[in-house]
């Protein structure tokens, strides 16, 4: 038995081993409720204030703009259907690239008399600056297009996007958990360029899953999803999820303080990745985009990507075909769509997403496992002809 | 060795059972796929153990796994519950009928599905906390579609007649729920016998994690509620986000634990209760909330009339009860619960909920019952009212002066 080499980040890390370390009494001796008034309840709660303050600096953000989550995606939904919720029906604008749970949550609110307007991406997956600006002219209530894909891992230039929503006062939001660890996230400054919130997430960034936190700027209003209670200044009840909430923070720390180092050593792995790729005929998508160090997406011409998944799986190397999310759905990916590329090509396309622990030799081993599968799927293909 | 403070809040949360605590760390670190993730071993491993997870839980509770969907706690539970099934039967009726006990999770929802035009009809309940069918059968109306009434109170402990008011909804055609977060691993649950259609569940309290809750959504006959968390579609479309897998197989081994041991240790929790029991009544003026006989073995609410609740919370600084649920304890109104059993507001802040759990031992009853005699013989000692009525003085008769 041995272990695969894991290169699917973007779905989801392992806890870092200071991350678990952190949240283990918080799993036996201090397991008080947050919520309670002695002591147990009381160093509950200061761990939940800690934990607060460290992912409030890792994006710069003040702990009293943190809302803590149970995920990502709650965070996001949050966001649009409780902003809109204190709005009257308008125009909703958010990229055609984001992820489902900003996606779906907004397509709820077309049925409920929002106009949705999906902001288009030229080739490379960026917002095309042109017709974001017309849309814009469409004086939007809310916008949100991600700082990073997931998928693509191309990096949208949020601070030029924001200054040009800002006339129309819509509040902006955009989805950061692919972003934060890999590339600066500043809430200031983006609050600055006219950001209003902006989400985070534990699991992509070698924390718990089950802890993620909407940052927000205190101008906006929301609606929140679940009541019961009040905790999170009314905007998100339930008992805190304490362990999970200062693994979170743990990891938010670590992710500042390797950002710099790591993006450059990933940098040059996935510059390794993306010379050996082509070496293959691999086309990779977004390549002339700015992109996140970590990711590469790729297709290579006549080869099924989930078939590519399958074997390099068996091979030891856990990459996707997609989104995991999405994954179960044979459909192309909406992102590569968006970008225009063709539903043949898109059908081939393997994400793989590189983290804390990879290596150079497991960016070679994969490499080699790589050339070796499309040598033998093509040798199929043509053997089928 | 004693451990100071006893803890005696098993209702607001418990410990992490260490057998739990055990099964989750590997999810965290080698085993740590995204359940979601479809194109390699590490997303099959998670996802497998996910459903393992749900088995344990829908075995405790008597259901299909098919029927448990996953939350992050019970509060989410009451949400989605609520909300996605008055949402998706307001066309049908826009009324619903709960009790005035129930937990902030479900009044706060009610509240705001009033704010969307629903109506909502809050029950009081009897002396003894429970609810009366009489008054909930006149309550129901040809457009009520929602019932939601607790399994167990978080206060008091009471259990309500759940089976008797899902006869009732069921031949009326009425959707019933039950928040069963402080039932678990306390009374026996057969969701095969009993007639309700949505049921909460929560870890923390039945010694899992927090952060984890599920929803028992009934399949025959079938229960369709409107999604209230948007996404990739997981939870077969009801609650979308990524499955945090620690969380759950931290849940399912809880569930599979409380199925186990809870017959001998709800006998084990119950002798301890009754002995906290008899070893405070021989002290003055104290009053039991709730009834006693329909109330699982964990709980005892107790009013010290004459002692001033925050004063005797002070006092017991060694042990770690609450005057009130957790959720509401940071306000120093009298607890929503026991004003709705009638007591006044003397009685209701002068209360303390004991809530015992798997780790109570005798020492730690008898420390608190030794601790409790002493405090309030001398909190008693400094109170004039104390005093007027020991001197016979009737205390409903005097006349105070306005200040």
């Amino acid at each position: 038995m041995f272990a695969p080499v894991y290169l699917d980040h973007n779905a989801s890390t392992p806890a870092d081993p200071a991350v678990v370390e952190a949240m283990l009494p918080y799993l036996s001796a201090q397991f008080g409720n947050a919520s309670s008034r002695h002591e147990y309840g009381r160093a509950a709660r200061r761990a939940v204030d800690e934990a607060r303050s460290k992912v409030a600096a890792a994006v710069g953000a003040h702990p009293t703009e943190v809302v803590f989550t149970s995920g990502g995606s709650e965070a996001n939904n949050l966001l649009i259907k409780g902003a809109a919720a204190c709005l009257k029906p308008g125009v909703l604008a958010v990229s055609a690239i984001e992820h489902p749970c900003v996606l779906k949550p907004a397509e709820q609110l077309e049925r409920r008399g929002w106009t949705l307007d999906r902001l288009a991406v030229n080739a490379d997956g960026r917002i095309d600056a042109s017709r974001f600006a017309v849309a814009m002219g469409r004086k939007p209530k809310i916008v949100s297009v991600m700082l990073a894909n997931n998928e693509t891992g191309v990096v949208q230039d949020l601070e030029l996007l924001a200054e040009r929503a800002r006339l129309t006062g819509a509040w902006f939001h955009t989805d950061a958990v692919q972003a934060v660890g890999k590339i600066d996230v500043d809430f200031r400054r983006l609050n600055a360029a006219g950001v209003h919130a902006l989400t985070v997430s534990a699991h992509k960034i070698g924390g718990p899953k089950g802890a993620a936190a909407l940052v927000l700027d205190k101008r906006i209003e929301l609606e929140p999803l679940i009541a019961g209670g009040g905790h999170e200044r009314g905007l998100r009840s339930g008992t805190e999820n304490v362990a999970a909430i200062v693994g979170f923070g743990v990891a938010c720390e670590l992710a500042v303080q390797r950002r710099a180092a790591l993006a450059q050593r990933l940098l040059k792995l996935r510059g390794e990745l993306e010379h050996g790729l082509r070496g293959c005929g691999a086309t990779l998508f977004g390549q002339a985009a700015e992109r996140l160090p970590n990711t590469v997406y790729f297709a290579i011409p006549d080869v099924d990507g989930e078939t590519l998944v399958g074997h390099l799986d068996r091979a030891g190397y856990a990459v996707a075909s997609g989104a995991a999310c999405s994954s179960a759905n044979p459909e192309p990916s909406h992102v590569l769509r968006a970008m225009g590329v063709a539903p043949d090509l898109a059908r081939g396309a393997v994400r793989v997403s590189l983290g804390y622990g990879n290596t150079a030799e497991q960016v070679a081993g994969f490499l080699i496992a790589l050339q070796a599968t499309v040598a033998r799927l093509q040798g199929l293909t043509a053997m089928a002809v | 060795m004693l451990k100071l403070p006893i803890y005696l809040d098993y209702s607001a949360t418990t410990p992490v059972d260490a057998r739990v605590a055990e099964k989750m760390i590997p999810y965290l670190v080698e085993k740590f796929g995204n359940p979601a993730s479809r194109s390699h071993a590490l997303g099959w491993d998670a996802e497998a153990a996910v459903e393992e997870a749900r088995e344990e839980v829908a075995r405790l509770v008597n259901a299909d796994p098919k029927e448990i969907v996953w939350t992050s706690g019970a509060t989410e539970s009451n949400n989605l519950a609520l909300k996605g099934a008055a949402q998706f039967l307001a066309g049908k009726g826009r009324h619903l009928v709960t009790v005035k006990t129930e937990h902030k999770a479900i009044l706060d929802t009610c509240r705001e599905l009033e704010r969307q035009g629903f109506e909502v009809s809050y029950l009081d309940v009897r002396d003894d906390g429970l609810l009366d069918l009489e008054v909930f059968k006149a309550a129901l109306r040809p457009d009520t579609i929602v019932v939601s009434v607790m399994f167990v109170n978080n206060e008091i402990g009471v259990i309500q007649p759940i089976a008797e008011i899902g006869e009732i909804c069921r031949s009326r055609g009425i959707l019933f729920h039950v928040d069963a977060a402080q039932a678990t691993g306390k009374v026996v649950i057969d969701l095969a016998a009993l007639k309700v259609d949505l049921m909460s569940f929560s870890a923390h309290k039945t010694y899992g994690p927090k952060g984890i809750g599920a929803l028992y959504v009934r399949r025959k006959p079938r229960v369709r509620l409107t999604a209230q968390m948007h996404g990739g579609g997981h939870e077969r479309g009801f609650r979308s986000g990524t499955l945090a897998t620690h969380q759950i197989v931290g849940m399912g081994e809880a569930y599979r634990l409380a199925r186990l041991e809870m017959g001998a240790e709800n006998e084990r929790i119950r002798m301890l209760r009754d002995r906290l029991l008899k070893g405070l009544s021989d002290i003055d003026e104290v009053y039991v909330n709730g009834d006693l006989e329909r109330r699982v073995p964990h709980n005892l609410n107790i009013s010290f009339a004459y002692v001033e609740g925050e004063s005797l919370l002070m006092a017991i600084k060694d042990l770690a009860v609450s005057s009130g649920s957790a959720c509401t304890s940071a306000s120093l109104e009298p607890s929503y619960v026991l004003r709705a059993l009638g007591r006044e507001d003397e009685l209701a802040h002068s209360s303390i909920r004991f809530t015992l759990g798997r780790f109570t031992t005798e020492e730690e009853i008898d420390y608190a019952i030794k601790l409790l005699h002493d405090k309030i013989g001398r909190l008693r000692e400094l109170s004039p009212l104390w005093e007027m009525v020991q001197e016979g003085v009737d205390l409903s008769t005097v006349q105070w002066a306005a200040h």
